[in-house]
């Protein structure tokens, strides 16, 4: 006798379950099969091609009337189920009861749409069935369009309406698109390549509220107060399995429908298939486990052994255009171990990440064609300890005997291009090399490769090794870190030539070879970056030696000493009062006058910073900066206010050189002193910039240190007023932070630019000085502010620990 | 194992640290990806240095008072420096980070 199966939903999944069941058994079941929308199954995942127009919706039709005919399966499309009834073993539709023997819940899961105000506006739709997919294709050149959600789905559509000319912006709350498939690297690139396409992409972008006027979406508003205008608003966010229906009729749910490894629910007669279930902790939501999940519940209903397994999975974005595959796990785990390669120039990037001799992760962008060998590696659990060194090169690479590193570039055809910029192949430079050309210079003469933007250097140093052995010697330039080749020249040129302006462009067009650099390139590229593009980048206070992130010096002990600033060194009785309660205060144990004429706090627990700084601020205190590779002290003597001998008030130029300085990055410390007369009480000759007011002016001298090293400061010029005085400053300090190496002192940066080079600039180029004065007020524009006041508003509680057990009552 | 909910992942900053104190010692939760964090102990071997306020780069530590490397997989420190710091097991589940419990409650002497 044939026993009655009931299906509710008519998704991908239950498709596949009435394909394996009709094909193998197709007498033993009576089969209705439920679904809500008017319409039987389709493929979709093929929605997107469909909204781009590369695929119509009839060809993405999986099961046609007739098909479900031919299998004698009952369809009630456009028929919700509105109870199951499990002790009645009956499914209640809107049009009649239905009795089962079998029941299969496959009703897949509901579009995430935030709750934010104007969430149900006219206009705000998912991305999830046809009908939505028609309201996209319904825009044209003359619309714009947001999309809230930077992962899959949220790609797809804002590209496919892009393809009809729309005007999309995609909005996404994290730092990169896709970061749950995607690290930052390949996001960058997915990014580039998205914009390429007319996208506008707003990243860290938080959503406040959706406009609407006439009962219709009109615009996006940001957190930050954007808004965007937009005559549809597609939110993918993410999706929550539908566990409705089950969890009314008393079934075990969780995030999902709870199944067991044959698929079968709570009920031994129930089971659930796709994006409705939850299988050992994990839900689902891509579409090869969904065909795993279907064969094994097919089997069970035909009484077979199978078992649903969750396995390592791999993604491919369907956006014509943007070639990336990932695959694997790229969580924590004991003893991982990344392999990175990045070609700028084609903008390629592969990361893999190894476990234990085994492939576990995959990254692909731009080239994916070993996409698949990889992922079989990683599904294999391959030992690839013999391949490791070629192992990102790809299978073509594999099964040679050496693990040289420069075998890969031996391996390279000669038609591989080497130089981008100037198209040079690997063959024309071997050529020019075997006929003569001895070192790096020759090459470029010759050939031009790496004459350009510099990033190739490496290879064809490379190239000259693997073609004349020993007799080339690798030169020795100093690299920033392990994690690159370029010197910190290079890099500053490259930021600036290429415009490159976050530190995921610097790693990916700069060919790092760590994921994210380390301790030592990442404080010296976040500060190139704010310095070149003040307005375009933001700082980033992760990549920042701890005193410069929590602005105040870190001690021995793990607590930190606290330095208000001073200006010029003149202080009051009020704010020495506040200063002496906060120490009193804050129990802070040793009180110093420092040799930068202001007091030093030493001892301040990390968790009492904002509030000590709060207190400090209360009375007109500000940081200090005691610090920062930045402005330090403008030291002072007391100039023509009190003393006989002064020729100039330099107490006054002293604190209006500190209020234009203060605040602003420099590739080391600065420290400044102004005194009043030759006799220079202040010390200004040994500061890195110093002013030594004379009766007919003012000498500004630069170069000086009393450090490691002790150097007297050369004069650069003699100006006749304050002003001039100030610009000149201004335009110096702005030079070094412009060509500055990092954690040079000025007067280093000096030895390489040489004195004539400065006074053409800033002295006698009056134009120049102007631009260069011009570029530090922007700059200043940013970062000429109190960071005490701005931790204590925003960030007070990153001050205190996460979680504290200890609070909790003893045991 | 059980696991303790010790706050939101929003709350560790990118390529960031923050700290769990408990009454065996502080703990430093590290978020080293969008969704990846690891837990070890807070003091670096070396000088008692607070490793959470170091900078954190691949899935490795430097401590800030003399730039140790700690690699947060396996708590071994880099080579040329010897040494090895507590980690501890930790997840992230819905945007939440849960630390395994024997990280914040005494062992039991069994």
């Amino acid at each position: 006798m044939k026993q009655r199966l009931v299906v509710i939903g008519a998704g991908m999944a239950s498709g596949r379950v009435l394909e394996t069941l009709t094909d193998n058994a197709p007498d033993a079941f009576d089969i209705t099969l439920f679904n809500a929308e008017p319409r039987g199954n389709y493929n979709r995942i093929m929605l997107s091609p469909v909204l781009s127009g590369e695929k119509t919706y009839d060809e993405i039709v999986t099961h046609d009337d007739a098909w479900y005919a031919e299998r004698g399966v009952a369809c009630r499309f456009g028929e919700k189920v509105a109870k199951i009834d499990r002790e009645m073993k009956v499914v209640e539709g809107e049009k009649g009861h239905v009795p089962y023997d079998k029941l299969v819940i496959a009703t897949g899961s509901n579009p995430f749409i935030i709750p934010l105000p104007g969430h149900d506006l006219d206009g705000v739709i998912a991305y999830r069935d046809l009908e939505d997919t028609q309201q996209m294709m319904g825009m044209g050149p003359d619309n714009k369009v947001v999309v809230i959600g930077g992962g899959l789905l949220g790609l797809e559509a804002a590209a496919g309406m892009a393809a009809h000319g729309v005007d999309v912006t995609v909005v996404h709350i994290m730092g990169h698109l896709m970061e749950r498939q995607l690290d930052e690297a390949a996001g960058y690139l997915l990014k580039k390549s998205l914009e390429e396409k007319g996208i506008k992409i707003c990243l860290q972008a938080n959503s406040k509220e959706i406009l609407g006027q006439d009962g219709k979406v009109r615009a996006l508003l940001l957190e930050d107060g954007t808004e965007l205008p937009c005559d549809l608003l597609v939110m993918a966010v993410g999706i929550r399995p539908n566990t409705t229906l089950a969890q009314e009729a008393g079934l075990a749910t969780g995030r999902g429908i709870h199944v067991d490894d044959q698929m079968l629910t709570s009920d031994p007669d129930v089971y659930a298939v796709g994006e409705c279930v939850e299988h050992d902790g994990a839900v689902f939501g891509l579409v090869a486990p969904l065909y795993d999940q279907a064969k094994v519940a097919a089997q069970a209903l035909m009484e077979q052994d199978a078992a649903f397994v969750q396995k390592t999975l791999s993604t491919k974005l369907k956006v014509t255009g943007c070639d990336l595959f990932s695959a694997g796990d790229f969580a924590d785990g004991p003893g991982r171990e990344d392999i990175v390669f990045r070609d700028p120039s084609r903008g390629v990037y592969k990361r893999l990440v190894i476990e234990e001799d085994r492939l576990v992760g995959a990254v692909m962008y731009g080239d994916t064609a070993d996409g698949s060998w990889f992922f079989g590696l990683i599904k294999d659990g391959t030992n690839i300890d013999e391949m490791r060194e070629t192992l990102i090169f790809g299978p073509a690479y594999q099964g040679g005997d050496t693990a040289d590193p420069l075998s890969a570039v031996a391996a390279l055809p000669p038609e591989a291009e080497i130089c981008g910029c100037n198209g040079v192949c690997k063959g024309e430079i071997v050529a020019a090399i075997t006929a003569g050309a001895g070192d790096l210079g020759a090459v470029r003469a010759s050939t031009k490769a790496s004459a350009s933007c510099g990033t190739c250097t490496g290879l064809v140093e490379q190239l000259l090794q693997v073609t004349l052995g020993d007799e080339f010697q690798m030169p020795a330039a100093q690299p920033v870190c392990g994690c690159t080749d370029l010197t910190h020249e290079d890099v500053r040129r490259l930021i600036k030539g290429q415009e490159l302006k976050s530190q995921a462009a610097v790693w990916q067009e700069l060919g790092w070879t760590t994921p994210n650099g380390c301790h030592i390139c990442r404080p010296a590229i976040n500060y190139y970056l704010l310095a070149d593009w003040p307005l375009e980048y933001q700082d980033d206070p992760q990549s920042r030696f701890v005193n410069e992130r929590k602005h105040a010096n870190i001690q021995k002990d793990g607590t930190f000493s606290v330095v208000p600033r001073i200006w010029g060194g003149i202080t009051t009785p009020d704010e020495l009062r506040a200063i002496a309660d906060a120490a009193d205060k804050y129990d802070v144990p040793t009180v110093k006058v420092t040799g930068g004429q202001r007091i030093d706090l030493l001892g301040v627990k990390g968790e009492d910073l904002p509030a000590i700084w709060s207190d400090l601020n209360d009375a007109g205190l500000v940081s200090g900066h005691a610090y920062s590779k930045g402005l330090r002290t403008v030291k002072t003597c007391v100039g023509t206010d009190h003393c006989r001998f002064g020729t100039q008030d330099s107490t006054g130029l002293g604190i209006k050189l500190e209020k234009t300085l203060w605040g602003s990055w420099t590739p080391h410390k600065l420290k400044l002193a102004v005194s009043g007369c030759p006799r220079n009480c202040a010390e200004a000759t040994c500061k890195d910039i110093g002013v030594v007011c004379v009766d007919s002016g003012y000498q500004i001298s630069i170069g000086g240190a009393a450090g490691m090293d002790v150097k007297e400061t050369e004069l650069l010029c003699q100006v006749p007023t304050e002003d001039e005085a100030i610009e000149v400053v201004m335009a110096v300090t702005q030079a070094y932070r412009e060509g500055g190496k990092y954690l040079d002192r000025l007067y280093k940066w000096l030895g390489k630019v040489g004195m004539d080079w400065v006074k053409a600039q800033v002295v006698e180029d009056l134009d120049n000085r102007a631009a260069l004065v011009a570029r530090f007020e922007l700059s200043q524009s940013i970062y000429r502010k109190d960071p005490w006041a701005e931790h204590v508003r925003d960030k007070a509680k990153t001050y205190a620990p996460i979680a504290d057990f200890t609070l909790e009552a003893a045991e | 194992m059980s696991w303790i909910d010790i706050g939101s992942l929003d709350d560790v900053p990118l390529r960031g640290a923050r700290l769990v104190k408990t009454h065996i010692g502080c703990i430093a939760v590290f978020r080293t990806a969008e969704a990846e964090v690891f837990a070890a102990t807070n003091s670096c071997p070396h000088k008692g240095g607070p490793l959470s306020e170091g900078i954190v780069h691949g899935q490795s530590v430097t401590c800030p008072l003399h730039n140790w490397v700690f690699d947060l997989n396996t708590g071994q420190a880099q080579v040329a420096d010897e040494g090895r710091i507590d980690t501890y097991p930790v997840r992230v589940e819905d945007g939440r980070i849960l630390l395994d419990d024997s990280a914040v409650t005494r062992r039991s002497a069994a």
